[in-house]
């Protein structure tokens, strides 16, 4: 189920009234209820979608509509302003304390991701070249202090642990004095999941923040969670002060929609991101491409910068170069396979550009499959040429092609469509090129292979 | 404490929210006009049911007033929990069991969603029935994942079959199957890493977990359960999706619903996908896990 992103559904929604006069409270109407599902589908609790679309109405109606965007583009471009603006800056720091050390307390729901988010923060400190302490405050969870101390291991971070049965507020509070005489600058606190209605467990962390006065309290939030996100922010920002949030699982293709509802009553700013399961360091946030996410418009910044990471720029400018001198090869072909694997999955590339909608239908009839097996297949197959034939397939004959089958431990007919992809591939990439030039507004945004 | 108690007392905020919302429309309403249709919407969306499926659910009132089968904003309330009641009790809840030799059940699910604890509850359910239980370790990925699931072995008294951290889940699963056929156990539960759905290796690399199971008893794995955090969003919808493409689920495990989390993705999801709702847990304790009844779960989220 290809999810049709708002950008789709209000181009549809305005079809008729393209590019004339002021919006009216009629258009507006109709376009906020769309914008409305697209919002609650995201997650985003009911009552913040209400205030927004609220705002929103206001500013749009009786907005001219210029000749250089549709009345949808009009409503899309308010929409992602005003919630790129709720979404608050990007704020990805630590408070750093000027008296070392600097105490952080992870807190949050069971299961939200606190170890590893505690695990990621403390490397991205210790590559910032401080030396922080970990601090195994779980006392609850079976093998929660085991899991910290292997993470700890991994990271090569000291973890600090006490004997089973002592409490909470000690092991924290203990902590400190073990941070000040190993001079560890940074704490990271890994406190226990607990429910935002269970007392006596929030009672615990106030007595640690209480004993430990964190400069930080980052309240750790699942990006898959519900309409409840409020009532659980709320609960712990109010029985202790929160000061940033980190939202975890972002990898998944949860739209994230309680990225907004938390910021929306707690005011706190969204700091970190926990993008996978590996212990890289925490990824800043970016408002804006919070905004189209939630929106199902795709994210296109997020793919630019793992593109960015992904493509070496020398490749990429020799690519280009072959490109547009036609002088793309099979090998050529690999190379970029390889790399675009790098992102991802074909099917998630796509779904990260705004409107491709149409495309991956037509890429779907193409038979196009960068993923898995096939990727080994086409390997197989390419390395079983020889260097003439890499560089050019016209001389593919039957014969050859039979060689090269038996070769890679394929098929002909394998052999066959490879070459046939290759050439659609060829076909595809002017496409791109073509569009990228043209209307789809994918910003700065290129693979290394279109210009 | 009785199994409808324990529910009741799990779902009370629950029940206080929503059924208080309920009854307070009721309350300052004296017809049904748009403004109480639009509350209602929102108490449906408020508590995760989806916009989908709260708005077939706000169709369904739309007609009963119609048909005049509501007449008055206290008619509402039966109507709307008969409505759910019924979506609840599609499709078989039931759990399977092996006809001869070990029952297997696979665990599979989202990154923290509950999936090892809800693995000790099940093992204690099953002792206390004088089943003999076995646990497998194939969340071989998270940084003491073995562990944690040993210390729920020792806790009830259950056998546990493991490897190394960091080596192949597939390999703990066949172990395990064969161990369990060999020493004649009743119940092998298998434990599997938390896992994103849109994780196409590790979705394969739990196929092939399923496939092991099934090349060494054909109708295993018996039982494979996707847990599910009540807390969850939308999203919820899509797991049940992407998981059961890569093995077959047989029911969904809602866990966490002791928190003020509704739950109400079990209405979306058995409305949109039909899948079943086996077990839901309502604490972090053995005894917190109950089996899922429809009646009595739509029941204790509108009784007072
Ligand atoms: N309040 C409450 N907490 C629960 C419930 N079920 C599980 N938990 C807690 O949720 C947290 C995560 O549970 P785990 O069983 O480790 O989850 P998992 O799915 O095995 O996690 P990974 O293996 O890391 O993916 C633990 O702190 C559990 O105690 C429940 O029904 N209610
Ligand atoms: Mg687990």
């Amino acid at each position: 189920m290809i999810f049709e992103g708002l950008a789709d559904r209000l181009q549809e929604t305005f079809k008729k009234l393209r590019g004339h006069g002021k919006l009216s409270e009629e258009d507006v109407n109709e376009a906020m209820r769309e914008v409305r599902m697209a919002l609650l589908e995201a997650d985003v609790n009911f009552k913040v979608v209400k205030g927004f679309i609220k705002k929103v109405q206001e500013r749009a109606i009786g907005q001219n509509i210029l000749d250089t965007l549709t009345p949808a583009q009009v409503v899309i471009k308010i929409v992602n302003e005003e919630l790129t603006e709720l979404m608050g800056g990007t704020q990805s720091r630590i408070n750093m304390s000027p008296t070392p050390p600097t105490v952080i307390m992870m807190v949050g729901l069971q299961g939200a991701g606190k170890t590893t988010s505690a695990g990621k923060l403390g490397f991205s400190l210790k590559k910032q070249g401080k030396h922080p302490l970990l601090v195994a405050a779980d006392i609850y969870r079976p093998a929660a202090v085991k899991q910290l101390q292997v993470l700890g291991e991994q990271l090569e971070i000291p973890v600090f642990a006490m004997e089973a049965g002592t409490d909470a507020v000690t092991i924290a509070k203990s902590s400190i004095d073990f941070a000040r005489s190993h001079v560890n600058d940074v704490v990271i606190i890994d406190t226990a999941g607990r429910l935002h209605i269970n007392e006596e467990l929030m009672q615990e962390l106030k007595s640690i923040k209480k004993e430990v006065r964190p400069h930080e309290i980052l309240l750790v939030v699942d990006a898959m969670t519900g309409q409840d996100a409020v009532n659980v922010a709320e609960s712990f920002n109010g029985d202790l002060g929160l000061d940033g949030v980190v939202l975890t699982k972002l990898d998944g293709d949860a739209r994230g929609g309680a990225a907004l509802s938390v910021k929306a009553v707690t005011g706190c700013s969204i700091k970190f991101v926990g993008m996978g399961e590996k212990l890289e360091a925490l990824e800043p946030f970016y408002p804006e491409r919070m905004a189209s996410r939630i929106l199902g418009m795709g994210d296109v910044l997020s793919l630019i910068e793992k593109a960015q990471t992904a493509f070496d720029v020398e490749e990429a400018k020799k690519m280009e170069k072959k490109l547009r001198r036609d002088e793309f090869t099979l090998d050529d072909f690999l190379s970029q396979m390889q790399q675009v694997r790098k992102l991802g999955s074909f099917e998630q590339i796509m779904g990260m550009i705004p409107g491709m909608g149409g495309l991956k239908k037509q890429l779907a009839g193409a038979d196009i499959d960068l993923n898995g097996k096939e990727m080994k297949h086409i390997e197989a197959i390419i390395y079983a040429m020889t260097p003439k034939e890499r560089a050019d397939v016209g001389i593919i004959n039957g014969s050859r092609r039979k060689r090269i089958a038996m070769g890679s431990g394929t098929h002909v007919q394998d052999v066959n469509k490879l070459i046939k992809q290759f050439a659609e591939m060829k076909k595809m990439m002017k496409k791109m090129k073509k569009m990228q030039k043209g209307h789809m507004g994918l910003g700065g945004f290129k693979l290394p292979f279109m210009h | 404490m009785g199994f409808f108690d324990k529910l009741k007392k799990g779902l009370t905020r629950t029940r206080e929210s929503f059924t208080g919302k309920i009854e307070q429309l009721v309350m300052g309403y004296a017809d049904i006009d748009a403004d109480l249709l639009d509350e209602l919407e929102e108490t449906l969306i408020m508590a995760d049911v989806g916009v989908k499926t709260t708005e077939r659910l706000m169709d369904a009132v739309r007609r009963g007033v119609k048909k005049k089968e509501i007449n008055t904003p206290e008619d509402l309330k039966p109507f709307l929990e008969a409505r759910i009641t019924e979506i609840l009790a599609t499709g078989s809840d039931e759990l399977h069991t092996a006809s001869e030799g070990p029952t297997v059940m696979l665990v599979i699910g989202v990154n923290g969603a509950g999936k090892t604890t809800t693995i000790g509850k099940l093992s204690a359910y099953y002792k206390e029935q004088g089943k003999s239980v076995m646990l497998a370790a194939a969340d071989t990925f998270r940084a003491a994942a073995i562990d944690q699931l040993e210390i729920w072995s020792q806790r009830t008294g259950a056998v546990l079959i493991k490897h190394e951290e960091g080596s192949d889940p597939a390999a703990v699963a066949y172990d395990a199957v064969k161990a369990a056929k060999a020493r004649g156990i009743d119940m092998l539960i298998i434990d599997t890493a938390g896992r994103l759905q849109t994780k196409s290796n590790l979705m394969e690399e739990l196929s092939k977990i399923n496939r092991v199971i099934q090349r060494e008893i054909a109708e295993a794995p018996h039982e494979t359960l996707l847990v599910l955090d009540a807390t969850t969003g939308q999203n919820a919808i899509r797991q049940v999706e992407l998981f059961t493409k890569a093995a077959p689920i047989t029911g969904v495990v809602l866990t966490k619903l002791d928190g003020t989390a509704k739950g109400g993705v079990v209405v979306g999801i058995k409305s949109e996908l039909s899948m079943p709702v086996k077990w839901i847990g309502i604490g972090e304790a053995v005894e917190d896990l109950r089996p899922f009844d429809a009646a009595d779960f739509a029941k204790a989220l509108f009784d007072k």
